[in-house]
């Protein structure tokens, strides 16, 4: 095991994190605090409770996740696509590190930086609302889980992606609809029988639905079954991620 | 250089074809032996860069087999790669980052205890220890190449891969990196470098490889590379032209120009006998003056170019 191998992507990127602090950490969370003034305060206020939670209180768990998802791929791609990009990835590829200690390196800090992002956002929406968490140890398995398999997707992406455009084309075209139309700021229950149908293919909605049930105790699905969904999912991620370095997929010719 | 010993990098029938059907390496075979300094040449595309890549890990080799110090490099990668240093043809450098943090990253990145002494050494050895804590990007292009060189050094390899390092620096960078070299030499580390600049490969090459078309035409030892192909021409410029060579002086193999005012004696430098006495007494008697002389060597860059071409030759059926 090449320790100091790991190490070292996962100090430099989180560096670079460090480097980046209001792209990273303060956009974030005001963009957060906007959701809760105009959802949580002005136009929660005029909704009234959802399964018995208010509105506010309701759409935190969404909120986290659709900050988790974005930061986790954009984290993670950006990390091993820049390298490709200026061509400091020879480095890499010559250094005697494995596939999964440069996967541990890169999507362990992609992952530790969105699980910070998701706890501060969590203290942001502490501020504007009563915050109740049920299940605080499931909670931060789904924050850590959803963190780690969508740094390794975001992974994938900078592998594959050849210029700036692929590389936001996912987040932007794929990940945002799918988090808003996956449950994270209304239920399923208010919308029509055949919609409702049709959610239930948006993988999102398992991970919202999980962590709502952390905090809550309500849930669009079984949280075992959200479990077993996050976890499947990180399985296909590692096997993509395995394949594309046995292959040298677009790393080596 | 002790050549009975083990070869520290050996590759055996070593091919690469790209997905475009394109061979850049066509069956090489090389041994490099330890504290060895191999310069290879060759023209652009000529596979040297492909070469260097699929030893490093790079590139994946389609076929053939390549050892460092005995462990081949796909099956005990962590440890062929872990010995060797790569200072790529490009500047390839993270712009924000700091000198030393670019420096402390490769060499965890190799596997190896942070060690700040060693860094400080190095970086002190290339003139770079008061840029330390600067931003890459604000670094000049020589600094730059010396800062490539740091990294590559950073993991204590012994065995360094130069491509082209010294391409786009100024003469007394050039100096200082061939000092560089010279030192590792000195540390018993092994150097194989690709280099444009052929009077550089003459200057400080133990040995000399030629890559052609992605083969290698040629590796031999400089000295005796150049003792073998490194004749000299005598040039006698006559008082007065003639139209044909003396009987008498056959046994020399005088050229005549087609002016009919010069001729042409090529010795041996190495030979006991070069024959210029005995050639200018014969001409002496033969009646031939000459109002100046010079002599002149073949460079190995002439050597290259003529094992170019005719390589090329035999590839296409036409000269280049």
């Amino acid at each position: 095991m090449n320790f100091y191998g790991v190490m070292a992507i996962y100090k430099f990127e989180m560096a670079r994190t460090g480097r980046t602090l209001i792209q990273s950490i303060v956009a974030p969370v005001i963009t957060t605090s906007l959701y809760f003034i105009v959802f949580g305060a002005a136009i929660g206020s005029r909704i009234q409770q959802v399964e018995g939670v208010s509105y506010g209180a309701f759409i935190v768990p969404g909120l986290i996740m659709l900050n988790l998802l974005m930061n986790s791929i954009s984290n993670a791609s950006f990390g091993i696509y820049f390298p490709k990009f200026v061509g400091t990835v020879y480095e890499m590829l010559s250094a005697p590190i494995s596939t999964f200690e440069v996967v541990l390196g890169y999507v362990g800090a992609a992952a530790t930086k969105s699980v910070l992002l998701g706890l501060i956002i969590l203290a942001t929406a502490a501020v504007f609302i009563d915050l109740q968490i049920a299940h605080p140890v499931i909670m931060m398995l789904f924050i850590v889980l959803t963190a780690a398999s969508f740094s390794l997707l975001g992974f994938i992406l900078g592998i594959w992606a050849d210029n700036f455009e692929k590389l936001s084309v996912v987040p932007m075209l794929l990940v945002t609809p799918l988090v808003f139309l996956g449950g994270s700021f209304y239920s399923t229950d208010m919308l029509p029988p055949f919609w409702q149908t049709v959610t239930l293919f948006n993988p999102v909605l398992y991970l919202v639905s999980g962590l709502r049930w952390s905090f809550y105790e309500i849930a669009e699905v079984n949280v075992l079954v959200s479990l077993a969904s996050i976890v499947a999912f990180m399985l296909v991620c590692l096997g993509i991620v395995y394949y594309m370095f046995r292959t040298g997929y677009k790393l080596r010719v | 250089m002790d050549v009975a010993a083990e070869p520290i990098l050996s590759i055996r029938n070593l091919n690469k074809t790209y997905a475009d059907g394109f061979q850049a390496l066509k069956d090489i075979n090389l041994d490099i032996h330890k504290g060895e300094i191999i310069a290879l040449l060759g023209p652009n595309g000529a596979g040297k860069t492909t070469l260097i890549s699929a030893i490093c890990g790079i590139v994946r080799p389609s076929s053939g087999q390549v050892t460092v110090a005995g462990f081949d490099i796909v099956k005990d990668f962590r440890k062929t790669r872990s010995l060797i240093g790569l200072v790529p043809q490009e500047l390839t450098t993270d712009a924000f980052e700091s000198v030393w943090s670019t420096l402390a990253f490769s060499r965890g990145l190799f596997g190896k205890a942070p060690d700040a002494a060693h860094l400080e050494e190095v970086l002190r050895a290339l003139s770079l220890w008061d840029k330390k804590d600067k931003k890459i990007l604000t670094l000049s292009g020589g600094m730059k190449r010396r800062l490539m060189i740091a990294k590559a050094l950073s993991h204590q390899p012994s065995i360094l891969f130069l491509d082209e390092p010294t391409a786009g620096v100024d003469v007394s960078l050039r100096k200082d990196m061939w000092n560089i070299v010279n030192e590792l030499k000195d540390e018993e580390v092994t150097i194989i470098l690709t280099t444009h600049y052929i009077e550089e490969a003459e200057e400080i090459a133990d040995r000399i490889g030629i890559i052609n078309n992605g083969e290698l035409i040629l590796v031999q030892e400089k000295a005796s590379l150049m003792s073998k192909l490194g004749k000299k021409q005598l040039h006698l410029d006559l008082a007065a032209g003639i139209d044909s060579i003396p009987e008498q002086l056959s046994p020399y193999k005088l050229e005549l120009t087609s002016e009919g005012n010069r001729l042409i004696y090529t010795f041996d430098t190495q030979s006991e006998h070069t024959g210029i006495t005995a050639l200018l007494d014969d001409l002496n008697l033969a009646g031939i003056r000459f109002r100046d002389l010079n002599t002149t060597q073949r460079s190995l860059e002439d050597i290259f170019v003529n094992l170019v071409n005719e390589s090329s030759e035999e590839n296409t059926g036409a000269p280049v």
